[in-house]
């Protein structure tokens, strides 16, 4: 039983998510439970890797007894199972959480909802879990389709920004479809591990450089790296909140996943810094991606937007991490790729309760939001304070590790950047929780107002969100409290195995 | 030059389908339109791994004639085509169809709502519908 946990990971959110609409059409309410119980599997199967993969090392998992490089190879590694556990554990605390929201928001849909949502975790899941380059593209256009559905059901707008999406995505896809078949030429093989024996011979090889371009750009517009993220703040500004809950904290990370194991799993580092200036070009893009998103986030009057913008400037940081090249850059960028998706996880959690509550977006219209939802907020700082990087909080750690990377790799650019974006962050932060917290006012002007409003903020009635929904709220924003002080540990386990021995 | 040209004409074949379809994604307005040269740009790719598949010199498809299980006589590899890029894009079509699908029923819900599918339309449709919402919020 044990041995076949990998393809387990897999199989029960799929085969879960096709016999989610055959229990809704005889009893929609037993969907959403028999959802949440595929997800808590899910989740629990990613525990049981983890312990697997501490005790005994990776794990190379061969579909139908295929030996690979002929079979498909799940690979299971310390980074994988570190993905399984964000993408199940997101996956399931944005699942209860939609759960009454969808109840509401799209009453007699919910079934339908939630195979989107499930096919959603399964297609990301699988991602990271495959060792087969090809089985990751196939899986890359599960995420993403499910994903195009799920954010074409959002508000005025959606259907738009989902066609723009659906067009710049698919030829990402296409031109990571694209590496892989000049790769294919060259090598004949499809196999992760076995594609890192074959291609050091060829790194001279022009197909191969092309391979690579490839497979860089196809990823980047995935991630939305700078220049590529123009389909990310409509898509997931108009996506409704429950699906922008996991789809906003998931999708740009494994991405960034995939990357990390393109340059340093089948490439090797060697190839990144000698043969083709890779590194350089995304550290700068990198700088770039991190000054323009923090300045468009600047320029937002909608959170959620604004959020948006946030997270172009997030995926810059990762990728800053991964192009200075050395152990402490690398460690901060996977640091990074945990701790930002919990606090993008915890922030659209939060605009998720204020939509069930009908608040409106605008940063302006937030006053004495903190009498109204003491809880709500209290996450929503406890998540901005680990945005701009303060301890204990995990975001500053992973910002440490950043910071000592560009300074070890004597990149002083990068690591000013990092500093000005932190800034940067404060001031937008601040800039919302001083609306919350101090700004008068309440009046939202929603139907369900019971009160005169403009007579300051004596009057404001507690209106917190339910307690189904603020739960996964305030486990998140506890997270995002312990995961800082335990980096050390996680780093110990797991992160410090993921990093390439030449480092 | 053409020589050149010639002895590797399906990956020119690819390439000119693929900018085809780029540049109507890119260039036309019209939402189907974009939509037709995602296809093509979908299907250039598709072009090219059936034809990295091929071999000179008659080799068949790969079925082997055998008794029952057979197939334990040794094959000869210069007669036989490789099978695994077509498989790949029997996957590949798979997903490309589920994508133009996906996207058409956007396009449907697009043009419930705007009454149009001329991307400039839209766009001033939204902007129309903002501006007195903007007004409201000033007042």
């Amino acid at each position: 039983m044990t041995a076949q946990l990998p393809a387990l990971q897999i199989a029960i959110p799929l085969l879960g998510a096709f016999i989610t609409p055959l229990i809704g059409w005889h009893r929609p309410r037993l969907a959403g439970l028999w959802a949440l119980a595929v997800l808590a599997g899910a989740a629990a199967l990613a525990v049981a890797l983890l312990m697997q993969v501490t005790a005994h090392g990776p794990i190379s998992y061969h579909l139908g007894n295929w030996a690979p490089p002929w079979g498909i190879a799940y690979a299971v590694d310390h980074l994988t199972v570190l993905m399984l556990l964000l993408i199940t554990g997101i996956g399931l605390m944005a699942f209860l959480q939609a759960r009454p929201a969808v109840a509401v928001s799209m009453p007699g849909r919910e079934p339908y909802f939630y195979t989107l949502f499930l096919l959603q975790v399964t297609g990301l899941s699988g991602i990271v879990i495959t060792g087969d380059m090809f089985n990751l593209f196939v899986f890359l256009e599960i995420s993403s389709l499910s994903g195009y559905a799920l954010i074409a059901l959002g508000e005025d707008g959606a259907p738009l920004a989902t066609f723009n999406y659906i067009i710049i995505g698919t030829v990402g896809a296409c031109f990571y479809l694209l590496g892989v078949g000049y790769l294919y030429i060259v090598t004949g093989s499809l196999n992760m591990a076995d594609l890192a024996n074959l291609l050091p011979a060829l790194y001279h090889s022009k197909v191969v450089l092309v391979a690579f371009a490839f497979f860089t750009v196809g990823v980047a517009i995935k991630m939305g790296l700078f220049p590529l993220h123009t389909w990310m703040p409509d898509a997931y500004t108009t996506a409704p909140a429950p699906a922008s809950a996991l789809i906003a904290p998931l999708m740009t990370k494994v991405a960034a996943y995939v990357m990390i194991r393109i340059m340093f799993t089948v490439f090797r580092p060697e190839f990144d810094i000698g043969v083709i200036p890779v590194a350089t070009i995304l550290g700068w893009m990198a700088v770039i991606a991190i000054l323009v998103g923090g300045i468009k986030a600047l320029a937002q009057t909608d959170l959620k937007r604004m959020l948006t913008y946030i997270m172009v400037a997030e995926v810059g940081y990762i990728v800053m991490g991964i192009s200075v090249m050395n152990r402490p850059g690398l460690t901060g960028a996977i640091l990074h790729i945990m701790n930002d998706a919990c606090m993008v996880a915890c922030l659209f959690l939060v605009i998720g309760a204020l939509a069930h509550k009908g608040i409106p977006r605008t940063i302006s219209e937030l006053g004495s939001l903190n009498r109204k939802m003491p809880f709500t907020m209290a996450a929503f700082v406890v998540a901005a304070l680990s945005m701009c990087g303060l301890p204990p909080a995990c975001g500053f750690f992973s910002k440490w590790y950043l910071v000592q990377g560009t300074v070890a790799a004597g990149q002083w650019v990068f690591a000013g950047t990092l500093l000005v974006s932190s800034l940067i962050n404060a001031v937008l932060f601040f800039r919302v929780i001083e609306k919350a917290y101090l700004a008068p006012g309440g009046g939202h002007g929603h139907d369900d107002q019971q009160h005169d409003d403009g007579h300051g903020t004596a009057n404001v009635v507690r209106d917190e969100a339910p307690a189904a929904m603020l739960a996964p709220i305030l486990i998140m924003a506890a997270l995002i409290l312990v995961l800082g002080p335990f980096s050390g540990t996680i780093i110990d386990a797991v992160i410090s195995h993921a990093v390439p021995a030449a480092f | 030059m053409l020589e050149y040209v010639i002895a590797k004409y399906n990956y020119w074949v690819y390439v000119i389908l693929m900018m085809i379809g780029l540049y109507a994604m890119m260039g036309k307005r019209n939402l189907v339109k974009k939509l037709i040269g995602m296809n093509i740009f979908q299907t250039s790719i598709i072009l090219f791994y059936v034809s990295i598949g091929v071999k000179k010199g008659g080799a068949t498809v790969p079925i082997l004639e055998g008794h029952g299980h057979g197939g334990h006589q040794a094959v000869d590899v210069a007669t036989i085509l490789n099978p695994l890029p077509h498989v790949l894009m029997l996957t590949a079509i798979v997903v490309s169809i589920a994508t133009t699908g996906v996207a058409l029923a956007a396009l449907i819900l697009i043009y419930r709502r705007y009454g149009t599918l001329e991307e400039d339309e839209i766009i001033a449709a939204r902007r129309a519908a903002a501006a007195p919402k903007a007004k409201d919020q000033a007042s």
